[in-house]
């Protein structure tokens, strides 16, 4: 059974459709990367899949349970499973960085507030940023920003990561470190789902590779199939156009 | 009287009316402030259970603000003569001045919680933080700076708005440049004494608000 398995599932603001019937699956400990075109979907997706914007059809389902979206109790329920990291950090800009990563476990899980600390530090000290514990956001560079608000997202102990453009706000000097996170992150075998344009990042980390367009997977496969033998023509003419740039 | 403004009683005459104007204006910009708060915040709840409260809210906001302040306090004058004849004026003034209050600050509280970016607020819901503690730990030390400046600024323009309670016979510090007058005093001098009293609570307090302006804005936290 998969541990997240999304079947027929539509989402659209205001008459307009931006899911169409998208249907995904995940294994535990896979790295499955969304890519294709803007307007595509793959944000969108990420953000129905946290409960930010509802489904209008489909359902999801974690370990073999329907996620109820329309469900106050159901949302709390899907957030101490799944944790997402956005493109823009949104690290609270009141809190210090041991702040922004001690809130919601002490708060939403109950966790003891030195117990809370002392798993902060370690996140800390794993994403490189043990010393910032005492700064404040504005404060640190994006690319730090961006490598607290991963640890931010992992102090919830989340079965499944997903991450949103995280490196398209940096500075190209500092997508490196958030890219090395990342890897390191793939390695202790949490499951992740990440939309990316860094597409050399894509084909190493991914074990599995989506194309999707106008709110549909087109084509998936592993990272070699994808980017290597594409079958369908959209999937090849996105290739194309990303080779010839 | 006549002829010392300096008398020890033409000064307690002065203090005392001094009082009256600066207890109005704090007594009544504080509970405003605090209401406000209240409304503010309930206004901006999406429980459909809540919808009557909202819409009273709204009501009196935009009802409130439309009002000349010098309505209000005959309509309040009126109505609690009617149910409780024995509060004096400067209660009466007083409460005048907190529904007037409440509906201005309920929009400067809510202007200081629209201006905290949405990310931020989708950043604690995606943690499982509930409404309130979103409220607590995110909003509201984030609108804090953005409220206070304009909050203040409102408390010293009030303080000179507090002159319409004379026309109830309030004895505050407009009414008692009149009586001074009245008592023989030249209006130079009766007026001159107010207009020196007035300037001398409005400076240190435009001060302290502008102040409190620059200093909240130099840095988001804290």
């Amino acid at each position: 059974m998969p541990l997240l398995d999304i079947a027929d599932l539509s989402a659209g603001y205001g008459g307009k459709t931006i899911l169409d019937g998208l249907s995904l699956t995940a294994e535990r400990g896979d790295v499955v990367s969304l890519i294709g075109p803007s307007g595509s979907g793959k944000s969108t997706l990420l953000r129905v899949l946290i409960g930010l914007t509802p489904p209008t059809a489909g359902t999801v389902r974690i370990g073999g349970e329907a996620v109820d979206y329309a469900d106050k109790a159901g949302l709390k329920a899907l957030r101490r499973r799944m944790s997402i990291v956005f493109q823009q950090f949104n690290l609270f800009q009141n809190l210090t960085v041991l702040g922004n990563l001690t809130l919601a476990p002490v708060r939403t899980l109950g966790v003891a507030p030195a117990e809370a600390e002392a798993r902060a530090r370690d996140l800390l000290a794993n994403v490189g940023l043990a010393d910032k514990a005492g700064s404040y956001p504005d404060q640190l560079s994006g690319g730090q920003q961006q490598r607290v608000a991963i640890a931010r997202a992992l102090a919830m102990q989340p079965e499944i990561l997903l991450l949103d453009e995280v490196t398209s706000a940096l500075d190209p000097e500092r997508v490196g470190e958030v890219l090395e996170t990342i890897r390191s992150l793939a390695s202790t075998g949490i499951t992740m789902l990440l939309v990316s344009h860094e597409m050399a990042f894509v084909r190493e980390i991914s074990t599995k590779v989506v194309m999707m367009d106008e709110g549909r997977v087109v084509e998936q496969g592993s990272p070699a199939a994808i980017f290597e033998t594409p079958t369908q023509p959209r999937t090849k003419s996105f290739m194309q156009a990303i080779i010839r740039h | 009287m006549s002829g010392d403004l300096f008398s020890p009683e033409t000064l307690a005459f002065l203090a005392a009316a001094l009082g009256r104007t600066l207890w109005m204006t704090f007594i009544g910009c504080t509970i405003g402030f605090v209401i406000g708060m209240v409304l503010a915040i309930l206004r901006r709840t999406r429980a459909p259970l809540l919808a009557p409260l909202r819409w009273a809210a709204a009501l009196y906001v935009e009802t409130f603000r439309r009002i000349p302040f010098l309505v209000i306090l005959i309509l309040v004058l009126f109505s609690v003569q009617a149910f409780a004849p024995d509060l004096s004026l400067l209660g009466i003034a007083t409460i005048a001045v907190t529904l007037a209050a409440t509906a201005y600050l309920t929009e400067i509280v809510g202007a200081g919680l629209d201006a905290v970016p949405r990310p931020q607020i989708e950043s604690a819901e995606v943690l499982g933080l509930s409404w309130f503690d979103t409220l607590r730990h995110v909003v509201l030390p984030q609108a804090w700076s953005v409220i206070l400046p304009p909050a203040a600024a409102f408390m010293v323009m009030f303080v000179k708005d507090t002159a319409l309670a004379s026309h109830l016979g309030v004895v505050e510090l407009a009414f008692a440049g009149k009586i001074l007058v009245n008592k023989g005093f030249s209006p130079l001098a009766g007026f001159g004494a107010v207009l020196v009293l007035y300037a001398l609570i409005s400076w240190p307090l435009g001060r302290i608000a502008s102040s409190l302006e620059s200093r909240l804005a130099a840095s988001r936290h804290r």
